[in-house]
């Protein structure tokens, strides 16, 4: 075995964390009391662990709309995140970002934005400013297949490989731009080869496959903090649930027009369950042990809600507090 | 020490200056190098800070404007340089959506400690794309701080200002001014943002003013003298925040309004000033305010219709004898 018990243990509690944490999400959504659009990694797990767990604490990490798993598994707090997504002061962003801005700069969640590759040339400054700095540290920029369609990523693929920063271009293709399937957004599915013209190391991996993701990410932060980055990496994944909320067609907007069957294939490969099963086939754990990760976990999530909705909402006087840094 | 010096070597100086004194200073833009895109306003930067901390960049005004905001996100205080407004159009992401929101959206935990430098270069027959100035496009946006020094002394202490500043500034100059000759110390100093100063005492008009038109207006006065009128010269420095405080003390003294911008007429910075003497000082105005301004046009190449179009002190001279009369 090339891995510790706990190291195992630990991505896959991570990963069920998240999930636990944004399945616990939707009925409060489906009930109105979450009131901001919140976009579920449900499914997705594999890559924000894989990822960053082969991340330091120092190194930072930029994400999209879909950050929930990535801020958790770099280790942000989860009464925070969930009293941000009830707009609560106590938030990781005091209830002024939502669920589509988190951050933790403590552990370089230096931030998360929705417009589709907005971060990325941030976390391309990001890895410039170590770089000027004479430090080690990684940045990981997270973005979807959507973002291959904005310039900024030929213009950051460009500027990266030039300056050779230590950036990591993380490409979560979960085959859809929100309702636009990729293979009418793109001629070929290819995005990994987008960085090859610029002498990019550039790979494409199963972003379902923790152990695959974290293999290909430690090899990549290896590489980067040899002064040999950038990387680009593909990660092949799906979403479970809809582009927004829980599922576009419980919500009877029908803007998520994916087949059944194709949400039923995709479940068969549902990343949790297969690492699972997988830890319990190399008796890594036991069916007690899984329940009582299982425990410990919703004990967690229970309490970050009871944290988040008895927290405070943000005082109307301070509507514009934070425009500026005083 | 006091002495004479240029506009563009007063704002090389404030580089020099704040560059020796902090390392997390960086300047990075197309042109850095080239006094052909920047004047002298870069120059013996590279050969005392090194291509690590004076970045010339690929054409890529998009990531290279958000690497810089990214950088800043990181710790450090760039400035980014964009040798023509005209092109900062293509960063309007990160300096709209990304820069001048972040502190807001992340609840103040992170900032964008940045200036965004943007030249003017107009005139010369360079028509409808090398002309533009987007002051009033900026300051509309909450979170930005817009400065637009006239003189030697504000090129270099706003620059020094807006480096310090702990939020995105958009430091605009215009190469017309760059030979100037003005007083300035030898040594730093700021010059506050949001802060105007009154350029001329003066008891029958406030010419409420900016930039290049500062000079035009001290012209104007020279001349509008002769016929006895006196013009007070405001020139505000800053578009955003605005020296309301100032602009009120001077209508109430003299009652008559004329407004000289370098942008367009409409929903610009003439009409915010007019909006905002109108709402809280009405009862002093003697007259309707005046507006001089480019007409809604785009720059025209043709010298005879470029001569129109850029305002001088000849239509102040007018338009200040129309509000003396009757």
């Amino acid at each position: 075995m090339r891995y510790t018990k706990e190291f195992l243990i630990r991505l896959y509690r991570t990963m069920l964390r998240i999930r636990m944490c944004e399945e616990s999400l939707v009925e409060p959504i489906l009930k109105g009391e979450i009131k901001c659009p919140v976009h579920l990694c449900t499914g997705q797990e594999a890559v924000a662990v894989g990822v960053c767990i082969a991340l330091d604490k120092k190194d930072y990490i930029f994400s999209t709309h879909r950050s929930h798993g990535h801020y958790l598994a770099k280790g942000g707090s989860m009464r925070e995140l969930v009293a941000e997504i009830y707009g609560k002061t106590t938030g990781c962003s005091k209830g002024r970002g939502g669920s589509m801005h988190v951050c933790a700069p403590e552990i370089g969640v230096l931030g998360a934005a929705p417009i589709v590759g907005g971060t990325i040339s941030l976390a391309l400054g990001c890895a410039l400013s170590s770089k000027i700095r004479r430090q080690k540290n990684v940045t990981v920029s997270f973005f979807g297949d959507g973002a291959a369609g904005e310039g900024v990523l030929y213009e950051s693929l460009n500027f990266s490989a030039l300056k050779r920063l230590p950036l990591i271009f993380a490409c979560e293709n979960n085959l859809y731009s929100t309702h636009m399937p990729i293979k009418e957004c793109r001629p070929k599915s290819n995005i990994f080869e987008v960085g090859i013209p610029f002498g990019i190391l550039s790979f494409r991996v199963d972003g379902n496959d923790v152990l695959k993701v974290y293999e290909i990410t430690k090899e990549a932060v290896r590489v980067c903090r040899n002064d040999k980055g950038p990387v680009f990496i593909e990660f092949m994944t799906y979403r479970l649930r809809g582009h927004v909320g829980p599922d576009d067609n419980i919500q009877g907007l029908h803007t998520d027009i994916r087949s059944k069957e194709e949400i039923e294939k995709w479940k068969k490969r549902d990343p949790i369950k297969n690492f699972e099963k997988t830890l319990l086939k190399d008796r890594i754990l036991k069916k007690e042990d899984l329940e009582k990760i299982r425990q410990d976990i919703e004990e967690e999530v229970k309490e970050a809600f009871t944290f988040a909705k008895r927290s405070p909402y943000p005082k109307i006087k301070d509507l514009r507090k934070y425009v500026f840094d005083e | 020490m006091s002495r004479k010096i240029s506009y563009s070597s007063a704002i090389n100086e404030a580089l020099h200056q704040m560059m020796l004194t902090d390392e997390r200073i960086f300047l990075i833009g197309q042109g850095v190098k080239s006094p052909w895109y920047v004047g002298n306003t870069c120059k013996g930067l590279l050969e005392r800070f090194g291509p690590e901390r004076v970045i010339d960049t690929p054409v890529s005004e998009n990531a290279i404007t958000g690497a810089a905001a990214g950088a800043a996100v990181a710790g450090m205080r760039p400035v980014v340089v964009h040798p023509r407004m005209d092109f900062m159009l293509y960063a309007m992401d990160p300096i709209i959506n990304q820069a001048a929101n972040w502190s807001y959206m992340f609840g103040g935990r992170l900032n964008v400690p940045i200036v965004i430098w943007g030249i003017i270069n107009r005139g010369g027959e360079q028509a409808a794309q090398h002309s533009q100035v987007f002051h009033a496009l900026f300051s509309h946006i909450p979170g930005l701080k817009v400065v637009m020094p006239a003189t030697p002394y504000d090129a270099k202490g706003l620059m020094i200002s807006a480096i310090k500043d702990n939020n995105p500034v958009i430091f605009i100059d215009d190469r017309r001014l760059y030979g100037i000759e003005g007083e300035a110390p030898k040594e730093i100093y700021s010059v506050p943002l949001g802060k105007g100063v009154i350029r001329r005492e003066g008891s029958d008009i406030s010419v409420i003013t900016i930039s290049y038109m500062v000079g035009e207006a001290d012209k104007a006065a020279k001349h509008l003298v002769k016929e006895g009128i006196e013009i007070e010269i405001i020139d505000l420095r800053t578009t955003k925040p605005l020296d309301r405080s100032l602009l009120l003390k001077s209508v109430r003294k003299t009652g008559r309004v004329l407004i000289a911008d370098v942008g367009w007429l409409s929903y610009g910075l003439s009409a915010e000033i007019s909006a905002f003497v109108s709402e809280n000082a009405f009862r002093f105005l003697k007259k309707p305010i005046k507006r001089i301004a480019l007409v809604d046009s785009p720059a025209p190449a043709s010298s005879v219709l470029e001569k129109r179009y850029y305002p001088n002190y000849l239509n102040i001279i007018r338009t200040a004898k129309e509000l003396m009369r009757g």
